[in-house]
């Protein structure tokens, strides 16, 4: 049965405003480039027509975040400066480069889309009254799934096609960095190091962006503060500062399963990295294993998984910023839940069968895989690491929200999930009966946890894949949410409006205490 | 036996989840305006772009089939309450054994000079919020009429969009028949932060209109014109007792209940917006018009239509809102001015607000008010229902707070 409303009923389309049709062009446009670049010959498949790709899709994303009402100050200076770097990327197209040096313009272009999209957000969100501001979220197509998402979509899936496979084809881009790379690490840039460095910048941009945008929240303002210095220095500086000093590059913030390689034999677990000299290495590894055995139980039962999925995992510092304006594309449904489920906890079943096999196998010096181990551990990481984390993880942002393999692919995620349903005092608390079931928290829960149900019937909210992320309590008009970490009693109260006093009469369950005809 | 429900509000609904919780009884639900419950109160958001339609359903679609809940669209016409018979306005006869009228509210008109005309309407139901998104499209100037919550959310629809708007309010004070004067002031510094330009003591005395027939603008009683394409009115709204009376149900503001939620007739119950108890509960309102007492109405009126009526039993008064971004949340009895041997504490840092009413005798709180400042339902109601001392509610303060994590908190000197 389809909700049929009167016909002429046009709800939520809101008016058709010009502003709304650029990001549209923009993403268009980006398409296009990305195509010549790819196709081009010869001088149309130089990097500065990729770079003009990525900052023309981060324009149209910009551009697309808050559709009415544009008039604060600053957000002209913003946009300017935003349109100003692209234009840098054009003329670049034109001829330039053979003037400036690559990384020069580089450097201005992105430097300039930066500034302006944190200008444009200071100015929509950093001035005048502070609050939620959701407004107009599904009046432009960006954001709500239009032609431009899916085109923004095809770009960034594209962009990370070329940054797995193709690496060579982005070989200009590359040794644009290669400046701050031999300034941070002493070596020349490869891709990784080049998808590290745009992939921090993101998360300090959006971040600031989000610093602005709740600045009345404590709660998301230090969680914002909490993911740009773990994506810069945990997993950004410090990796790379240990490359300089010829110790192996190593995530301190990545543990096994999410980095399975870490734990697994080969180069961590009794290999090179084991043996490297001056014991560091060992004592990453031993890390490693610490964090994956001892402190993720020990924390998650305190805090929940929110300690780390949205306060330092790399995944959850770009979902939490970047992905900030995709939040309410998560699929609520339950049919979604449950193949959440199965997918999620699949992946941790057969990450864990694949470590014990490993090993195993290494203990047997080969003889139960043979030359098939090196096999297992690259199609784990390709159709894990690239495939799913990567090209659908973070491709996909436009069109299913931010959390795509944190909900359907992350074995950690699994892991702290079954600690925090089962041994942790984490939970949302509900207030009572003061849900008047509008639906914000569902809306824009970005993992698709459908907190009403919970809310509006007086129950706390105990889920495992619940990030801990704070929106729902954010959004909520009524106040109804309160994310707890005080000790366990109460945590699963039943589905009860009011507790304690108001007893039987507004329990879900009162009418049991009548007897029926 | 079948249970009919009229109307698809929060109180059919949740009367009609009950009674599938408690027995096998075959349910129905006849609803005019929507083919599925959705939530009234999240409107606002749909105007703002925040959410869609289909996110203000609380229930998925399949919810109601899982639970044979049987759904029918159409308006009711008239009870037939000897036969025991619905008749649709589509000819149609659905026939009960038990019969619930939930049909809600309709928004107030005064009868004022050009109230009918194009642009000017007041906001209850999905209707009025299709007429509202046209009528407010390209438009330089809007009025909103009515001091009430409804009021300051169709004043933050508008503004939200980008239109200027003059919020007229008849009061000295935004909503001072609730609010004390330092709670007003302190919501009438909200309302302005956001650019409305909040008229108080300002009446409407007629509304202006063109050539076309559209609204163009506004005269107040005090003489003054303003210009405005957009007139909304949210000044309360009635009981929606059409169907009742018609049917030959006693009415009198709302359609007449006892303390069991039964009407005047045999077999038909009345709850929700639409109902007004002949003798209301000890200090209760007889209609009270809220998304709280439709649901604790729908789960107690349930009772009844499975056979065995019981008086209803209120939990104790809680009401929340927002405005603009300050919330506000109040429980128990708070007049704006205590009353003959009540007295009030106050604390506030300018920005948020606490206000908690005591008996000057023992100490014993009644009720608070909080404005900016998120409490816990279960901590407050059982302070209020033990009548705990002053005293001891500040000293234990910090464990009535609902606040985010890192919240700074508002210093209540014992
Ligand atoms: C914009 C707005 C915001 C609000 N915000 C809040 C809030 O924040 N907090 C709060 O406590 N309250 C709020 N309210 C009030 C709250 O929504 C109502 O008290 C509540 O919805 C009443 O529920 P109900 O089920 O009794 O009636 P309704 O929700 O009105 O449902 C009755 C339904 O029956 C249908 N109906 C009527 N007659 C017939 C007929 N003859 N045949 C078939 N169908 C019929 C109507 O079309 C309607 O859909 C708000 C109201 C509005 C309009
Ligand atoms: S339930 Fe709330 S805190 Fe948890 S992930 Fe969803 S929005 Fe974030
Ligand atoms: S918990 Fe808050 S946001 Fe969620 S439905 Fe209830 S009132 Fe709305």
């Amino acid at each position: 049965m389809s909700d049929r409303l009167d016909p002429t009923l046009a709800l939520a389309s809101g008016p058709p405003e010009e502003s709304r049709r650029v990001p549209t062009v923009l993403a268009g446009l980006a398409l296009l480039f990305m195509a010549v670049f790819l196709f081009g010959v010869f001088p149309f498949n130089h990097p500065s027509v990729l770079v003009a790709a990525i900052g023309l899709l981060a324009s149209a994303a910009v551009l697309a975040d808050r559709p009415s009402g544009d008039a604060m100050s600053g957000s002209r200076l913003g946009k300017s400066l935003v349109f100003g770097g692209l234009a840098l990327g054009l003329l670049a197209l034109l001829g330039l480069w053979r003037i400036v040096p690559d990384w020069i313009l580089l450097t201005v272009s992105t430097g300039a889309v930066c500034a302006g999209t944190i200008i444009l957000a200071r100015a929509r969100y950093g001035s005048g009254p502070a609050g939620i501001r959701n407004h107009g979220v599904y009046n432009t197509p960006m954001l709500r799934r239009g032609g431009a998402a899916w085109i923004a979509a095809v770009v960034l899936t594209g962009f990370y096609v070329l940054l797995y496979w193709f690496p060579q084809s982005l070989e200009g881009l590359i040794r644009t960095m290669d400046p701050v790379s031999y300034t941070i690490r002493g070596a020349a840039a490869d891709q990784w190091f080049m998808y590290g460095t745009l992939y921090s910048l993101a998360v300090l941009v959006m971040g600031i962006r989000a610093l602005y945008r709740y600045r009345h929240d404590r709660y998301q303002r230090w969680r914002t503060v909490s993911v740009i210095l773990a994506q810069g220095v945990l997993a950004y500086l410090i990796p790379q500062i240990l490359v300089a000093f010829n110790e192996p590059e190593f995530y301190f913030s990545y543990f096994w399963p999410l980095k399975p390689e870490y734990l697994w034999p080969g180069d961590f677990g009794n290999g090179w990295i084991w043996d490297h000299p001056g014991r560091l290495g060992r004592f990453m590894v031993i890390w490693g294993a610490v964090m994956a055995f001892v402190a993720v139980p020990i924390l998650t039962y305190f805090f929940g998984k929110r300690w780390y999925c949205s306060w330092v995992c790399g995944c959850g510092c770009l979902a939490e910023t970047a992905g900030d304006p995709y939040r309410h594309l998560a699929d609520s449904s339950v049919r979604s839940w449950q193949i959440e489920r199965w997918m999620i906890h699949g992946v941790l079943v057969l990450v864990t069968i694949g470590t014990v096999v490993l090993w195993v196998n290494s203990a047997m010096e080969g003889g139960l895989l043979g030359s098939f181990s090196g096999g297992f551990a690259r199609v784990y990481g390709f159709v894990f690491g690239s495939v799913w984390a990567g090209v659908i993880g973070v491709g996909f942002y436009p069109l299913m929200g931010a959390r795509v393999w944190c909900r359907f692919g992350c074995p950690q995620a699994a892991i702290l999930g079954l600690i925090q349903r089962f041994f942790s005092r984490f939970r949302i608390t509900t207030n009572g009966g003061q849900c008047i079931s509008c639906g914000n928290c569902t809306t824009y829960c970005e993992m698709g946890i459908d907190v009403r149900w919970y809310a509006q019937r007086g129950q706390n909210i105990v889920r495992a894949s619940c990030v801990g992320c704070g929106m729902c309590a954010s959004v909520c008009p009524r106040g109804v949410l309160k994310l707890e970490n005080s000790k366990q009693e109460g945590r699963f109260n039943g589905p009860v409006l009011i507790t304690s006093d108001e007893v039987d009469v507004m329990a879900e369950d009162w009418a049991a205490s009548v007897s029926w005809k | 036996m079948h249970v009919v429900i009229v109307g698809n509000g929060i109180t059919g609904v949740t009367a009609a989840r009950f009674v599938r919780k408690h027995s096998d009884h075959r349910i129905t639900i006849i609803s005019g305006e929507s083919d599925f419950h959705y939530a009234r109160t999240a409107l606002m958001y749909i105007y703002m772009g925040d959410m869609r339609y289909e996110d203000t359903k609380p229930y998925a679609d399949d919810f109601w089939t899982r639970n044979r809940i049987n759904l029918v669209r159409g308006y009711a016409s008239r009870v037939d309450a000897d036969s025991r018979e619905v008749h649709l306005a589509s000819g149609e006869v659905v026939r009960y054994d038990r019969l619930l009228l939930a049909t809600g509210s309709r928004p107030n008109r005064f009868g004022w000079q050009g109230e009918h005309a194009l642009g000017v309407q007041g906001l209850y139901g999905l209707e009025d919020l299709a007429e509202m998104e046209n009528a407010t499209r390209d438009i330089d100037s809007a009025v909103v009429v009515g001091g009430g919550l409804v009021g300051v959310e169709m004043a933050e629809m508008l503004s939200s969009g980008g239109i200027p708007v003059t919020f007229l309010v008849r009061e000295e004070h935004y909503m001072d028949y609730l609010l004390s004067t330092q709670e007003s002031e302190l919501v009438e510094a909200a309302i302005r932060a956001h650019g409305v330009r909040l008229e108080l003591e300002a009446e409407l005395d007629l509304v202006e209109t063109d050539s076309a027939g559209r609204a163009s603008g506004v005269l107040l009683k005090d003489g003054r014109r303003m210009p405005a394409q957009f007139i909304g009115l949210a000044v309360g709204v009635r009981p929606n007792t059409d169907l009742a009376s018609t049917s030959g149900l006693d009415t009198g503001r709302g359609i007449l209940i006892d303390s069991a939620f039964m009407t005047s007739a045999e077999g038909v119950f009345a709850a929700g917006d639409c109902a007004e108890f002949r003798s209301p509960v000890a200090g209760r309102k007889a209609v009270e018009q809220l998304w709280y007492t439709g649901r604790s109405h729908g789960r107690q009126v349930a009772a009844g239509l499975l056979g065995a009526p019981a008086d209803y039993a209120p939990p104790l008064f809680f009401n929340s809102a927002k405005f603009f971004d300050l919330e506000y949340q109040t429980y128990g009895v708070v007049e704006p001015v205590p009353a003959d041997g009540q007295a009030d504490r106050v604390f506030s840092d300018g920005a948020r607000l606490i206000r908690i009413v005591y008996r000057e005798g023992d100490g014993a709180v009644v009720g608070v008010n909080a404005l900016g400042v998120r409490l816990r339902q279960n901590v407050w109601s059982h302070w209020i229902r033990t009548g705990e001392s002053l005293d001891a509610v500040l000293r234990d303060f910090d464990r009535s707070l609902f606040d985010p994590e890192f919240s700074t908190r508002l210093e209540v000197a014992v």
